[in-house]
């Protein structure tokens, strides 16, 4: 593989990390939503990348997947949700902006001394690829802990997936299967909570989850 | 493709749901649902005498066998039980006709995807049986649409939603540590492929993916801190459904968590999987022994019962070797029949009493005497007292381990017991004593729960030498 070719999946591999922290401290549902949309362009772009340099056609598949369905139609459809719902108010968070980037980056520096020393003897490309999604991930998941919000959830889950579609490219040669099921699940994880969501607005007029909290069995 | 007991275990459901999404009738679909799951139950028992050959995406085995004729068969005693139950369900207005359509057709894909990931040989397929159970479960944990039904469905959804994503992070990085050995493509996702090549996998990568794997797959095992959605989707969702979750699916997570160790005991430098299942097997047993006693809620109490059981069996594959394999093997089958059949008298109970709360039930067997000792015998039976099957396994893993590491197994005794005193200080309330609530007559149907027990308790007295050569040859396989 040439230096240039690696350079590009470096950079956007890197550019996913740096969007999953711009997604950290969003205190806006629009504006959350717009990053995402970005987050999902950016893994596209990457996953097409990675299609070219293996020389793996199916990969511009999943590509396109991400492309017009991640990127594309769920964020138009939860941006009109939101409207719906009239929740494009601000955030609730757990914790303030300053401890989650704080966190956020240990995050990052953990998978990075994680993956790279445990992956030394792969290939540079799936090496580094590895290292990022997993920071991907972690910071998905960081995001769904730091929120309280229903759909800012959600949002934290789809980039985690981000991170595991990542991954699964950079892992040169893993068939198909996967990947369809990646995209299948995140289909089916969306119808999933577009109707969890209306349910809760039904019942609760809300979707802040901290309205749920109150139902908890132990204190009936 | 040949029709054989492969395709007849996932055909059968498959097409079960099609056709109960679209029939109407409470009836006759609830007939169907049990046709249905009578006919998987015959195929999947058939994979003992004749089996087809393995593929590249099937693969039956004498350990996955085993979790096949378990699943089909509580699954089957269970689509009994539920037809009573669903039926009392619509009468008081609690279902409507629409949403036990839906059940059924729910409860065939349930089926179907737990037999997919019993039979996948290919671990990306697995994964995805795996996490359609999870959907498919979280819709049926929301059936009700209250507060707290829909609380629990949530939650459960996030929380398997990150197991399920850690579960894939784990499978990929099993995937990149073949590539280098069994080459790029189909091959190195085949789990039998893997398991003949994984001593020459790069030890170090095998090691991460296992500890993915065990957060992921852990979480939908239920293994404490990571339980935190179970006992929520036990008490909300359909009763049926609790008993098919607590006796099914957490098996169905712990069999993909034994198929990766499996995969890390054939290479030699890869880390040990014992330790870490012995951890967070005993931590999930102390932990939730200790639950059971501030429960009032009675599902949820039970749900603690399952963490802890769980707990246990984890704990005995953690040990290895043939007797804790064994023990782990048969405490199992014996936590399956046996907390299925408590769930079964659970049902009918809190339709009868029509709550869940420990203290607003009482003198069950006064007014209820075949419900009210139904469940004091499950309950003599989970506890772990002979001369019921569960004694006998629990009784293995103690003598088993108390051979080889005496400090675990006083831990192991010490939330043994404190769960035992747990259980009969709320049952306690629950069957003797005032009768309390309602004492309207119960339309139950008592049979899946007795012929359950009436397993269990055959099982501890007298345990026929074909089962036991049978469990010992699975035992073995598992190293």
């Amino acid at each position: 593989m040439s230096r240039f070719d690696f350079d590009v999946a470096h950079l956007l591999a890197g550019s996913l990390v740096l969007i999953s922290i711009l997604e950290l401290y969003q205190d806006r549902l629009y504006s959350l939503l717009n990053v995402y949309a970005l987050h999902a362009l950016i893994l596209a772009a990457s996953v097409a990348w990675q299609a070219l340099v293996q020389d793996a056609p199916h990969l511009y598949l999943t590509a396109a997947i991400a492309l017009v369905f991640k990127a594309i139609v769920i964020p138009v459809a939860l941006h009109r949700m939101i409207v719906q719902l009239g929740i494009h108010r601000e955030i609730e968070k757990v914790v303030g902006v300053g401890a989650a980037m704080l966190a956020g980056m240990g995050l990052v520096a953990l998978s990075m001394v994680v993956m790279l020393r445990v992956t030394h003897n792969a290939d540079p490309l799936a090496q580094e690829d590895l290292a990022f999604a997993l920071s991907v991930v972690l910071l998905g998941l960081l995001m769904m802990v730091t929120r309280r919000n229903a759909v800012s959830q959600v949002i934290g889950f789809m980039s985690l997936e981000n991170g595991l579609v990542l991954a699964a490219t950079g892992a040169k040669g893993m068939p198909l299967v996967v990947e369809i099921s990646v995209a299948f699940s995140i289909l089916i994880a969306f119808i999933v909570i577009g109707i969890f969501l209306f349910r809760i607005r039904e019942r609760f007029d809300t979707v802040d989850l901290q309205a749920l909290d109150r139902f908890r069995g132990e204190r009936r | 493709m040949t029709f054989d007991a492969l395709t007849g275990v996932l055909l059968i459901p498959a097409l079960a749901a099609a056709l109960l999404a679209v029939l109407p009738g409470y009836r006759m679909t609830a007939r169907l649902n049990i046709v249905a799951t009578t006919a998987t139950l015959i195929c999947a028992a058939s994979l003992f005498f004749r089996r087809p050959p393995n593929g590249p995406y099937l693969l039956v085995d004498d350990l996955n066998a085993t979790f096949i004729v378990l699943t089909t068969f509580v699954g089957f005693t269970t689509s009994v039980f539920s037809a009573s139950y669903i039926g009392h369900e619509l009468e008081t207005g609690r279902l409507t006709p629409p949403f036990v359509r839906f059940y059924h057709a729910m409860y065939q894909v349930l089926m179907f995807a737990m037999n997919l990931a019993l039979i996948a040989n290919n671990i990306g397929l697995m994964w995805v049986a795996i996490e359609l159970a999870t959907l498919t479960t979280v819709l049926m944990v929301g059936i009700y649409r209250t507060h707290e039904a829909l609380e629990a469905a949530w939650k459960y959804f996030i929380l398997g939603s990150v197991g399920i994503a850690l579960a894939l992070f784990g499978t990929i990085l099993v995937y990149m540590a073949a590539r280098p050995v069994v080459g790029e493509g189909l091959d190195a996702m085949v789990w039998t492929v893997l398991v003949k090549r994984a001593g020459d996998f790069d030890p170090a990568l095998l090691d991460l993916a296992f500890v993915f794997l065990l957060l992921g797959y852990g979480t939908k095992v239920g293994l404490a801190p990571l339980h935190a959605w179970l006992p929520d989707a036990h008490a909300e969702g359909p009763t049926p459904i609790s008993a098919v979750l607590s006796g099914l699916l957490l098996n169905v997570a712990l069999y993909a968590l034994l198929r990766f160790k499996m995969l890390l005991a054939v290479n030699a430098g890869a880390l040990a999987p014992g330790p870490l299942m012995v951890t967070l097997g005993l931590i999930s047993l102390v932990f939730a022994a200790f639950m059971l006693y501030r429960r009032r809620d009675i599902k949820r109490m039970f749900a603690y019962s399952s963490i802890e059981h769980m707990g246990i069996i984890t704990f005995a594959f953690g040990m290895g070797g043939p007797i804790a394999n064994f023990a782990g093997l048969l405490h199992m089958t014996m936590h399956s029949l046996t907390k299925s059949a408590i769930f079964f008298a659970v049902g009918h109970i809190t339709q009868v009493k029509g709550t869940q709360r420990i203290a607003d039930m009482g003198g069950l067997t006064e007014t209820h005497p075949t419900l009210g000792w139904g469940l004091i015998l499950g309950v003599v039976a989970i506890a772990g007292l002979p001369p019921l099957g569960i004694f006998m396994s629990e009784f293995l893993v103690v003598s088993s381990t108390f051979a080889r590491a005496p400090m675990l197994a006083i831990i192991l005794v010490f939330g043994l017991l404190v769960a035992l005193g747990g259980l009969f200080l709320q049952i306690n309330g629950v069957a003797f004593g005032e009768p309390r609530g309602p004492s309207a007559k119960a339309q139950a149907s008592y049979v899946p729960m007795f012929a359950h027990l009436t397993l269990v308790l055959a099982a501890g007295i007298y345990l026929p030498p074909a089962l036991v050569a049978w469990f010992q040859n699975v035992a073995g396989l598992l190293g």
